[in-house]
């Protein structure tokens, strides 16, 4: 009883975290693990779940099929797209991206990823760090995931011993390493056993760190406001007009990044122009100082121009505008990106019309090598672009801020979201890549 | 007033926001980017506590100015009475526009035909999808969380429908960062689900939490009652119980609103917020599995329903 009623605390904290791993690798079992353990998987869903593994003549319940929520899913036994799972635990909230493992679907570990804050990739001890393993790991590295978790799996197929994790775990922090990950954290487990999931192994005493969930619990998420520039992109303008508040004009939106005071002088961009903020509302209560992310409302001293689109930062800590963009990108449409392709470009709140001028290389997530003017990105494809501005942008790089660093783009014509953006240099450009200035062609 | 330094938010780093504040925040942003890129946006409301909840984030969201949107009510005809009279309070307290389509009004024409199971749930999308067409809303919120059901889970915070309202989940936009994309062609529209991220208990949680009023049903009360399908129904005009019925008085309370004849009551005697919250805590059945019919027709009932036009 004591799991539900301290689960309670309204002031938990939240952490997002996502899951990737091949096909095979048990990322099912280990997601319907920590749902199941955790006390998540209510009796109504486990029925439904004995129900449809029964007609379909299985021996035991598959828990895939908690999962896998779409009828293509359960049809073909994999998982197409992301789908978010909740659950809880005395200590914390979690919001799960459950991605699928499929190459084809790099996109949607993207979509995942890019709202994490720690990634657990899941490999197969009997097999070790393989190519998708190395796929999964350059992602997170790409999406700047603070915290990533090796999860070797299938602990009990290779009885349970250390060498065979240790190697595994050396291999892929060195990895790991070379991609700029920060912090690996290797935890052998057994998904379908319940070894290191949710209850330490007895059958593991030689490893003394967390279980899964116990990482998920305490791994501390970074709320370093000291070190962060402070970023409000304006979403609305609230303005009631009303026989109260004749003359309340509002700037809205939620803080990306950094922390804002009553007081402090600030910048409107792109137009430049400077005032103080003379009042701060946090949905209808004056605060005096408001922080990310939260929703906020800013009042400004002195009566200038801003709209929704605009970005409000301190004056003394202002991001440079640029009409040209130089960004890493996961092309996550069906059809092409190509050079010369005119697209919308939503940055913040802000969305402008842009032309890609150039697709200096693609990413073999393989090898980390750089394959050098490819012509085109396709569905999944990484790579690096230049992209022109109608407007200019007071853009971030994606390593200082994962919010006013990042962009998406826009097919004009249908909507469809074409590009997934990170500002700046990454891993994926250790050595940019010489511009050839008469390279106006490309080769299919 | 707060300083940096008083503040401590919870067990990571002062600044790090409870698990309600985070929520609440991103479902703001969420009203707030629609009422930036659409120009007709509505909510539905269903007078239900998760509709209840998002008006509530929506006129936090924009005071001190009035929430710019209206409401649309999908009007089954079998509504509990207790609902009705909050639906019109609500709308006049906060001097706000109600829209209604009405299943009644759909099967008196002749357009729409009683099913002989009595439901009328499945009967509602076609009035709500004509009332987006000729009202042209192109923006519908809809308090559809993710931990309802499991197609639910595959939802995008802005789902895009075609101009026939349906939804093709192996179509999707992937949804990166808060970078929600709202564009449509003329005829579509976008649905937003700004408690996508929300589970029951923080529905419950931010209720007591912010002091919201809610219909009485939600709470322990004597009511007439007969058994249907492993669900107690309420009895009433709108066809129940047949002979082999009886009717029970009994105990009990909602953990959803909707349509009379496809929503059951749970035992219960939780007459607090607090004692809901402590039941739901340790109830081991979901929301819709202990009093929803109609998701147990089939393993894919939502799934197919919401590629019809179904919230």
């Amino acid at each position: 009883m004591t799991t539900t009623t301290e689960a309670l605390a309204a002031t938990a904290t939240l952490l997002r975290f996502a899951t990737a791993g091949s096909v095979d690798d048990g990322k099912s079992t280990l997601v319907g693990r920590l749902l199941h353990d955790s006390k998540s998987v209510l009796t109504d869903q486990l029925e439904a779940v004995e129900r449809a593994s029964a007609s379909r003549g299985q021996d035991g319940p598959d828990l895939a099929l908690l999962t896998d929520g779409l009828r293509a899913e359960r049809e073909q036994g994999i998982t197409i797209d992301v789908a978010y799972r909740y659950f809880a635990t005395p200590r914390r909230r979690f919001i799960l991206a459950d991605t699928p493992g499929h190459v084809q679907y790099t996109r949607n570990m993207v979509t995942g990823a890019s709202t994490a804050e720690l990634t657990v990739i899941l490999v197969d001890a009997r097999n070790g760090v393989v190519e998708q393993t190395r796929r999964h790991a350059a992602i997170a590295a790409l999406l700047r995931v603070p915290h990533v978790v090796l999860a070797v799996n299938k602990m009990d197929l290779v009885g349970y011993r250390e060498p065979v994790f240790a190697a595994i775990a050396e291999e892929f922090t060195a990895y790991a390493t070379e991609l700029g990950i920060p912090e690996v954290t290797a935890i052998p487990i057994s998904a379908l056993a319940g070894d290191n999931v949710v209850e330490p192994s007895a059958r593991m005493d030689w490893y003394g760190g967390p279980t899964v969930l116990e990482h998920l619990e305490t791994v501390p998420v970074s709320h370093d406001l000291a070190h962060c520039h402070a970023r409000l992109p304006v979403q609305y303008v609230i303005r009631p007009q009303s026989a109260e508040h004749p003359d309340y004009r509002g700037y809205a939106g939620q803080i990306a990044a950094g922390s804002f005071r009553v007081g402090e002088q600030v910048t409107v961009l792109p137009s430049g122009r400077t005032t103080t903020i003379s009042g701060i509302d946090l949905l209808g209560e004056p605060v005096d100082v408001a922080w990310t992310t939260q929703s906020v409302t800013l009042l400004l001293a002195d009566d200038i121009d801003v709209s929704r689109g605009d970005l409000i930062v301190p004056t003394k800590d202002a991001p440079p505008t640029t009409q040209d963009v130089e960004a890493t990108v996961c092309h996550v449409a069906d059809a092409a990106l190509t050079v010369g392709h005119r697209v919308l470009l939503k940055h913040g709140t802000r969305t402008v019309k842009a032309i890609v001028k150039d697709i200096p290389s693609r990413l073999t997530l393989d090898d980390l090598s750089l394959h050098p003017h490819p012509g085109l990105l396709a569905a999944n494809d990484i790579g690096r672009v230049k992209i022109r501005t109608a407007e200019p942008l007071p853009v971030d790089a994606y390593a200082d801020s994962r919010r006013t660093g990042s962009f998406i783009l826009i097919d004009p014509a249908d909507g469809t979201t074409l590009t997934a953006g990170m500002v700046g240099e990454s891993f994926a450009a250790p050595e940019p890549v010489k511009d050839a200035a008469d390279d106006d062609g490309w080769d299919f | 007033m707060t300083t940096l330094a008083e503040v401590q938010g919870g067990t990571d780093s002062p600044y790090a926001l409870s698990h309600l504040d985070a929520l609440e925040s991103e479902a703001v942003h969420i009203f707030r980017e629609v009422a930036g890129e659409f120009e007709n946006p509505v909510i539905l409301f269903s007078g239900g506590k998760d509709s209840i909840v998002m008006l509530h984030l929506a006129l936090k969201a924009f005071a001190p100015a009035a929430v710019p949107f209206s409401l649309l009510h999908v009007d089954t005809g079998h509504n509990f009475p207790e609902v009705l009279e909050y639906r019109d309070r609500a709308v006049e307290r906060h001097g706000l526009r109600l829209h209604v389509a009405s299943v009644q009004d759909y099967i008196d024409r002749g357009v729409l035909k009683e099913r002989p199971d009595g439901t009328r749930n499945p009967l509602q999308t076609l009035p709500l999808t004509e009332k987006i067409r000729s009202e042209r809303f192109d923006a519908v919120f809809g308090g559809g969380r993710r931990d309802e059901e499991k197609a639910r889970a595959k939802e995008r915070v802005f789902s895009l429908r075609d101009e026939f309202s349906q939804w093709d989940p192996r179509r999707q936009r992937p949804e990166l960062w808060n970078l929600y994309n709202g564009r449509h062609a003329p005829g579509e529209h976008v649905r937003v689900f700004p408690l996508s991220n929300w589970t029951e208990l923080d529905v419950w949680q931010y209720i007591a939490r912010e002091g919201i009023a809610l219909p009485r049903i939600y709470f322990a009360h004597e009511r007439e009652v007969f058994q249907r399908a492993g669900m107690w129904l309420t009895a009433g005009d709108w066809g129940g119980p047949r002979e082999d019925e009886p009717v029970v008085r009994r105990l009990v309370r909602y953990r959803t609103v909707g349509d009379m004849s496809c929503t059951g009551a749970v035992d219960s005697d939780a007459t607090t917020l607090d004692a809901v919250i402590a039941e739901i805590a340790a109830s081991r059945l979901t929301e819709r599995g202990a009093t929803r019919a109609d998701d147990k027709l089939s393993e894919a009932a939502m799934e197919d329903r919401k590629r019809e036009g179904y919230f």
